[in-house]
């Protein structure tokens, strides 16, 4: 490749470097790792959701083959300097309950450990689990955000009166008077469901132990090794600096890895107490129980409008049940969402009020969108309900209340930096054809077929990108929203980037090497993306909330330009140039005017040998960059989908799937659609199949892959993508977050089609999820 | 997910595993392994002594036994959907038999279990009752067979008695109309609900899924039909006589709902206009 | 313990297993063959999807026992001389994957489809795939892999 011509990976659908071990069976999840030594653990758990702990005996267990030791929280409470950390007291009135790792007094809720078995073989530990014998004094449990409210309602901490854990709330401009003065209100309420995360990998650990020093090394699946190994020093109170954390091929997480989690501070200890390795692996069944569950939330949200349907003003009012504890961001879920209740549209007024209920559940958590999906959901449907009343089509009332100019102040407060919602309306509609859509559907629906079609939209916009540092702090949020990362040169010309985010299947190593391939005019192929171990990589803030590329990538970009600059130093100094008569092209410094010249390659060799770099200049060509964004990311679109529903059986099937999506600029458009896709399913099972279930005593009824609905290939349809692009004006790469988009603005699209579908009949409501009893349920219901 | 320990022991015939069976109290034949193995690595099933039947490989067939189809009991689901003889002779279990769970189900799972298993949310059984198939069993008595319609006792109980095997299954060969419609919410899944038609000279014979503890004859069903009703009307009685569970995937009223659609539908598909 | 002997990836192997012992177990424990994964415990995710004389199977459903005298291949027996197989190689090429922990088990599923039913149309993927779930990918590019895979 000639020196002068430009590369460009970045754009470019480069097939991803990850894929080789993946796809041979080299992967390196946690479970596939193993020590000389190694014992295994195996957590007894509550099958109560509430219930006292009288006893626990654990001489048979103690006594069975292959067992080395049978725990209890008593039995470990010295170690535990503190609870489980909780990283967002997000309000003065919070409740805040000690989250022991082993229940101490009581269960809490179905699935909370009680002790834990250590044996030679994970067989012998499971054998003897079912030997420990704890006697219960069982309680009543509470499992509905509702009842809990309620006055007499079993109390799940006695600290929280009322089971409130606290109230968050935001407003802005008129309120009251924008409702006194509407043409139109809607006033709605939906159920956002309980939510599985269900990552494909379940959680494992293993912990590795060197008493001769105290070293702790800790293989966890998870996203977050940073921020754990921080954990770690606070409960453990273990030094940060003697625990390294590596999180190596980790088999999605989608938040439920954004953790740290009980059985990370019982293993621990008990490999330390013992001398020897530990594994734990979470078998699904325990996953579905121990592992946060996501959503769970009752939303009240009403619309001030104007008669021909201009909003005016939105006042929400959620409950948010957190389940049985706080998880690392549990109270925060809500506020991510809050500002986003009104969408993309330009109101006037803003209200907005959240109150966090503790039930006998599974702790909630951040799961994939985290927040928004609710606030999209939300006003996505307020907006359709709005239509109906003041009689206009969805695709009209949308374009009425855009917000068209950029940067924008939400009238929540925080300012969007770009977008252009009407040319993702515009090219959905294409794509789909609209016309003819509505023109079959009135056919159907004229001729009364047993299946009739809906077409759904939603327009969604999300803030992500977590986060600017500061407004996390305004917040009370207990970390950072900063990232960092190195660029290393080595001397023979390959480059290694040293990350502080953690993919687990976002392909960061492939669009990461792009742009610094680009950058420094290496090839792909010559750059190394070195990840998920804190002693590889000692600083980060881990990958979650969208924001590898827009916080991460933009670190990274910033890196490579302090390495370019100090590469054209030494360029200069060896070519005997002033820097201004450098010209920087395809990784080449040349003299401009002559054929000299020297590659960053070259630089860094002689950055290395150091024989002759400028005077005061440190050998060695690399850089470090810690970015701290200005904002957050907005990414926007427009997603539609078009449903049948069977009238019969209340079966809905989804035909089509159109989602234009505006996530800025574009590093590898395959990684991209990718996570377009995989959000876009994740979101329709919300909307038709997935809910997790309790009973009335606080059983789990959905606590299996049988159960709890995760789709095949079989009950989706290929997805009918593009893209729009707004470059983000916030960061030199112009990109935007694209890990959520998918989750955050299918589910409304579906229950908007379903609700379409289902409009001849009088059908105005729909929950979630959409499943064929429920449709046929609504049916029965408006024939009456 | 690891069964509790066991003994295990490979029959090399029939008589062995017979005999095998009579070696300890709570012995279980091990066929596929599709229907046993996930309740034992849940610890719901925990047999002292598993006898696998796997390897008796000469009760792998499907063959033409004049006026009837006679099929091994370990004839594998795959096996069946890919028969040429049962898709001429009686596609209908062909057909149903590739509804059952997933491809990596039916490469492994057998009628033989399948029906043995006595699962009422299971496919072949209520095909096999629509059929009025006949079952032959194998126990230390030698060879009886039992139709059908008498051996589905009680929710996974069936005539079989505990040192029985099912050797053989024989059904009709169908010259008029059949289906099979299964209602489920994912394709892997068992069935919400699902209705199995078969139409022989004596009429037609319809056979629910999933509305009871044991697959169930929709005797309504047929006798409105056989009394000159209409489809619609002989449908609407199909959850006369059931009783249906209440789960996640339906309510008992739904499933009530359900069977009569489902019924008006395979009715329509197995009846010639 | 029993010793079996069966043939893995190509190669005659011996192993004294528990009859307890899940295939999977096996596998991955005692011949160190880790590319085979666990995703649940109710055989409803096809993680642990083999083949078994060439066909899928679900190997956290088959005890290790039960694998006397046949013959698997796993997801590290595929690649043939460093090359991928072509289901592999267009997993790569169409981004069929994400985490890569369904990978195996969805990459084995498809080679199993393409051995029964050569040129399936894009429904008799979406169908011969409803035993393999994924959580990353939305099943798009999993779906175009394996039509492009069955072109190749
Ligand atoms: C993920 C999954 C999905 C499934 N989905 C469906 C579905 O949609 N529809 C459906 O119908 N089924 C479904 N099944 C069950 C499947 O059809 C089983 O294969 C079948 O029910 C059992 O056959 P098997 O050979 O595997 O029996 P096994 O599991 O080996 O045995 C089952 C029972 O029958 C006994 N038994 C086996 N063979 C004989 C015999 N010859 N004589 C006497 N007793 C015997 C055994 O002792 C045991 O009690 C599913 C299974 C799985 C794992
Ligand atoms: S692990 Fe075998 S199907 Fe899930
Ligand atoms: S790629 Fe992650 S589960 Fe399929």
């Amino acid at each position: 490749m000639a020196a002068t011509e430009q590369r460009s990976y970045v754009g470019a659908p480069v097939p991803r470097k990850e894929d080789a071990r993946l796809l041979t069976g080299q992967g390196t999840f946690v479970d596939n790792l193993s020590r000389p030594g190694m014992l295994h653990a195996v957590i007894v758990r509550s099958p109560h959701a509430h219930a006292r702990i009288v006893g626990i005996d654990t001489s048979r267990a103690a006594a069975a083959e292959g067992v080395v030791a049978v725990y209890t929280g008593e039995d470990l409470k010295s170690e535990w300097q503190a609870g489980l950390p909780c990283f967002w007291p997000v309000s003065e009135d919070i409740v805040m309950p000690t989250h022991w790792p082993l229940a101490l007094d009581k269960a809490r809720y179905a699935g909370d450990g009680v002790a834990v078995v250590v044996a030679e073989t994970r067989a012998l530990a499971k054998d003897a689990a079912e030997l420990v014998d704890v006697s219960y004094e069982v309680l009543p449990a509470v499992v509905d955000i509702e009842e809990a409210l309620a006055d007499g309602a079993p109390l799940v901490h006695d600290e929280a009166a009322g089971n409130r854990c606290y109230t968050w709330s935001l407003a802005a401009g008129e309120v009251e008077k924008e409702f006194a003065d509407a043409a139109v209100t809607v006033s709605e309420r939906y159920r956002q469901q309980r939510l599985i995360p269900a990552a494909m990998e379940p959680r494992a650990l293993l912990v590795d132990v060197m008493p001769a020093t105290g070293d702790v090394t800790v293989y966890s699946s998870t996203q977050i090794p940073h921020i754990m190994r921080t954990a770690f020093t606070l409960v453990l109170g273990i030094p940060e600096a003697k625990v390294r954390v590596v999180a190596p091929d980790v088999g999605g997480g989608f938040g439920s890895k954004v953790e740290v989690y009980a059985e990370d501070m019982i293993v621990v200890p008990i490999a330390r107490r013992l001398g020897r390795p530990v594994k734990w692996v979470e078998e699904r069944s325990e996953a579905c129980l121990a592992t946060i569950h996501g959503r769970d939330v009752v939303q009240h949200i009403e619309l001030a409008a104007t008669a021909e349907g201009k909003i005016r003003a939105v006042r929400v009012r959620l409950k948010a049940a957190m389940g049985s504890y706080l998880q690392a961001v549990t109270p925060g879920v809500p506020l991510l969402g809050a500002w986003l209740y009104g969408g993309c549209y330009d109101l006037a007024a803003y209200d907005f009020l959240c109150t966090g209920v503790f039930t006998t559940t599974t702790p909630t958590d951040a799961y994939r969108g985290a927040g928004r999906p609710e606030a999209t959901y939300a006003i996505e449907r307020a907006i359709d309900a709005l239509a109906r009343k003041v009689g206009k089509d969805p695709v009209e009332i949308r374009r009425l209340n855009f917000i068209e100019e950029f940067p924008f102040t939400l009238a929540s407060g925080l300012e969007v930096d770009a977008g252009d919602f009407h040319a993702a309306l515009d090219r959905a509609l294409e794509i789909l054809d609209y016309d003819t859509v509505r023109k079959e559907q009135a056919e159907r629906r004229a001729s009364g077929a047993t299946r009739q079609l809906g077409v759904g939209f939603s327009t969604y916009i999300e803030m992500c990108g977590l986060a600017p540092s500061r407004i996390l702090g305004a917040l009370n949020y207990g970390g950072g929203g900063w990232e960092s990362m190195s660029i290393r040169c080595l001397p023979t010309g390959t480059v290694q980037i040293v990350s502080g985010t953690t993919p687990h299947g976002q392909g960061h190593a492939t669009t990461f090497a792009q742009i610094v391939a680009d950058k420094l005019g290496v090839d792909f192929d010559d750059v190394e993306f070195l990840f998920g171990d804190t002693a590889v990589s000692p600083t980060g803030f881990d990958t979650y909330g969208s924001r590898s590329l827009p916080v991460g990538g933009v670190a990274l970009w910033h890196a490579s330009e302090k390495v370019v600059a100090k590469a054209k130093a030494i360029a200069a100094h060896t070519l005997e140039a002033a820097e201004d008569d450098l010209e920087y092209a395809g990784g080449r410094f040349a003299v401009r005017g002559t054929d000299r010249g020297m590659t960053v390659k070259e630089c860094a060799f002689a950055a290395w040998h150091a024989h002759n770099l400028p005077d005061g200049m440190e050998p060695g060509l690399e850089a470090q960059h810690v970015y701290d964004p200005p904002n957050f990311s907005w990414p926007s679109g427009c997603h539609i989908a078009l449903v049948e529903v069977d009238t019969q059986t209340g079966a809905v099937f989804l035909d089509r799937y159109v989602a234009v999506d505006d996530v800025g600029r574009v590093v590898n458009p395959l990684v991209v659609d990718g996570q377009v896709h995989g959000g876009i399913a994740q979101g329709v099972a919300q909307a038709l199949w997935e809910e997790a279930v309790y009973d009335s005593d606080g059983n789990l009824a959905t606590g299996s892959l049988l159960s709890y609905l995760v789709p095949s290939a079989a009950e989706l349809p290929s997805y009918e993508t593009d893209r729009t692009e707004t470059p983000s004006p916030t960061n030199p790469l112009g990109v935007k977050g694209v890990g959520e988009t998918g989750a955050i603005a299918s589910t409304p699209a579906v229950i908007n089609a379903v609700i379409d579908a289902l409009a001849p009949y009088g059908i105005t409501d729909m929950d979630m999820p959409a499943s064929p009893e429920r449709v046929w349920r609504a049916l029965q219901e408006v024939a009456k | 997910m690891i069964p509790a320990r066991f003994d295990y022991e490979v029959a090399g015939s029939v008589e062995e595993a017979v005999r095998l069976l009579g070696e300890s109290d709570d012995a279980k034949l091990l066929a596929g392994g599709h229907s046993l193995l996930p309740l034992m690595r849940l610890r719901f099933a925990q047999p002292s002594l598993l006898v696998d039947i796997g390897r008796l490989s000469d009760l792998a067939y499907v063959r033409d036994a004049g006026d009837r189809v006679a099929i091994g009991a370990l004839t594998r689901h795959h096996d069946l959907t890919t028969s040429d003889l049962l898709a001429r002779a009686c596609p209908l279990l062909a057909f149903t038999a590739g509804q059952v769970g997933d491809p990596q189900v039916r490469h492994r799972g057998t009628i033989g279990g399948s029906v043995a298993h006595g699962d009422p949310a299971s496919d072949l059984p209520a095909a096999l009752l629509a059929l009025d198939a006949e079952l032959v069993a194998t126990g230390p008595g030698g060879e009886r067979t039992i139709p059908a319609a008498d051996f589905f006792r009680g929710f996974l109980e069936t005539a079989l008695a505990p040192q029985e095997l099912l050797t053989e299954i024989r059904v009709p060969k169908l010259g008029g109309g059949s289906a099979y419609v299964k209602f489920n919410r994912r394709a892997q899944d068992w069935a919400t609900v699902a209705v199995a038609v078969a139409v022989t000279n004596g009429g037609a014979r319809v056979a629910l899924a999933n509305m009871g503890p044991t697959p169930l004859r929709a005797t309504a069903v047929e006798a409105a039909l056989a009394g000159g009703a209409g489809l619609d009307e002989a449908a609407a009685a199909a959850a006369e006589g059931t009783s249906p569970p209440s789960d996640t995937n339906g309510s008992a009223d739904y499933r009530r709902h359900l069977a009569t659609v489902l019924t008006r539908r395979a009715l329509e598909k197995a009846l010639p206009a | 313990m029993r010793r079996i002997s069966f043939t893995v990836n190509g190669a005659a192997r011996e192993v004294d297993v528990e009859p307890r012992e899940l295939l999977v177990y096996v596998l991955r424990e005692r011949l160190g063959l880790t590319g085979t994964n666990v995703g649940c415990d109710t055989s409803s995710c096809g993680s642990c999807t083999v083949l078994v004389s060439g066909e899928s199977v679900k190997s956290c459903t088959m005890l290790g026992v039960q694998a006397d005298g046949l013959d698997v291949t796993t997801i590290e027996g595929l690649a043939t001389g460093g090359a991928l197989h072509p289901v592999q190689q267009a997993f790569h090429e169409h981004h069929g994957l994400q985490c890569g922990f369904c990978t195996p088990g969805m990459v084995l599923a498809s080679v199993s489809l393409l051995a029964e039913t050569p040129s399936p149309s894009e429904a008799e993927i979406r169908e011969a795939l409803e035993g393999n779930l994924c959580r990353c990918t939305g099943y798009h590019n999993i779906v175009r892999a394996v039509q492009a895979a069955a072109s190749a």
